[in-house]
């Protein structure tokens, strides 16, 4: 006769990611490597506004850029020629960046040679948002074009961002968007959430983008010396 | 969509606890799923299939609760889920809101024989 029994346990199913997610934390902190993970649909701008973060960063910091795609190296090589050390992970498939490739990435290259890590992750608006990466801060970007219904229809990539960047605004005359409605969604979501308005095609805006990260890398340069 | 990843993440949970108990066998795993983690039933169930073979938990039942989406109106205090257009308050409009339910995404329990 086999015994039966009922084990419980409560445990996070990603438990596994989150803990490495820690482990990247500590060694970027360890070479005080402030990072961000930026997430968007596909093609709402996530590489070019790298590439205008770029220009504007590189020539008094030191930068490196992780990019996750399904397939191909053309975002890192776009990363690349904008003055950037760049790596590409190609996710054969995955619909998301997690810890463990970040990790792979991060073992790659000598930490302490770089000041700011630029993470792109894999265009989607529904899944990065569960895989911690372990990076000081996560960025949104969301655009004009989608809709400004996308925060009442993804509520789980609004949550627990640090910034939401809405590019494209030079869009806004063609397109029916409705900058409250939008706002109000982040506002459920997540309370008093920076929204920083940008295009990266006329630049307007860019500078309030570059005012928020030069501050935080600022912050965090500071607090842990 | 990344149901594959997550699907491995159990069954590694589910047979590290299974070992642990010494069981030759899994029989059921209770998972609680929130509705706001987007994650689909029935692949994890497909690619459970493919993954568990040739373990102790190649049988065993994935049994799901569901839990819904419930929020918290802090103007008006009604209660309401989502309806998937607007996730303000259907009541008074409100975006001022707290998230009662939804974000669930764990493993309650396993069966094991031994
Ligand atoms: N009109 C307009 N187009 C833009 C703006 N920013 C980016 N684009 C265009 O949007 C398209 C997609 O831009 P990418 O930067 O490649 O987008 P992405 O998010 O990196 O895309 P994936 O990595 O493929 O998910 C390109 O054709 C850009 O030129 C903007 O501010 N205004
Ligand atoms: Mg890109
Ligand atoms: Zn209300």
């Amino acid at each position: 006769m086999s015994e039966q029994q009922k084990i419980t346990i409560v445990q996070n199913i990603l438990n596994a990611n989150d803990g490495l997610a820690q482990q990247n934390r500590d060694q970027l902190l360890k070479a005080r490597l402030f990072s961000i993970n930026m997430m968007a649909s596909p093609g709402a701008g996530k590489t070019t506004l790298i590439e205008k973060t770029l220009q504007a960063f590189t020539p008094d910091h030191r930068v490196l850029v992780i990019d996750g795609d399904i397939a191909t190296t053309l975002d890192a090589d776009r990363a690349a020629k904008a003055g950037a050390s760049a790596i590409q992970i190609n996710t054969g498939g995955d619909c998301h960046l997690d810890a463990i490739m970040l990790h792979r990435a991060l073992s790659q290259v000598d930490l302490f040679n770089y000041d700011l890590l630029i993470v792109e992750n894999v265009g989607n608006l529904v899944c990065p948002a569960s895989f911690e990466l372990g990076t000081e801060r996560k960025v949104l970007i969301a655009s004009v074009p989608e809709g400004d219904d996308k925060p009442h229809k993804y509520p789980g990539m609004y949550r627990g961002v640090d910034v939401v960047v809405l590019n494209k605004t030079d869009l806004l005359p063609y397109v029916d968007f409705n900058f409250e409605f939008f706002s109000k969604g982040l506002q459920v979501l997540n309370p008093n959430v920076q929204v920083i308005p940008l295009s990266c095609r006329t630049g307007e805006g860019l500078k309030d983008w570059f005012e928020w990260l030069g501050n935080e890398l600022d912050e965090f340069r500071k607090n842990h010396c | 969509m990344h149901e594959l990843s997550v699907t491995q993440s159990i069954l590694d949970i589910v047979l590290q606890h299974a070992n642990q108990a010494h069981a030759s066998k899994v029989t059921n795993i209770y998972l609680v799923i929130g509705d706001l983690s987007t994650i689909v039933d029935d692949s994890v169930q497909f690619y459970w299939d493919i993954i568990s073979k040739d373990t102790i938990a190649v049988d065993a039942k994935l049994q799901f609760r569901r839990i819904h989406t419930q929020f918290e109106c802090l103007d008006c205090y009604k209660q309401y889920q989502p309806d998937g257009d607007s996730i303000l308050c259907p009541h008074c409009g409100s975006a001022h809101i707290k998230v009662l339910s939804g974000e669930e995404f764990y493993l309650e329990a396993i069966d094991i024989e031994k």
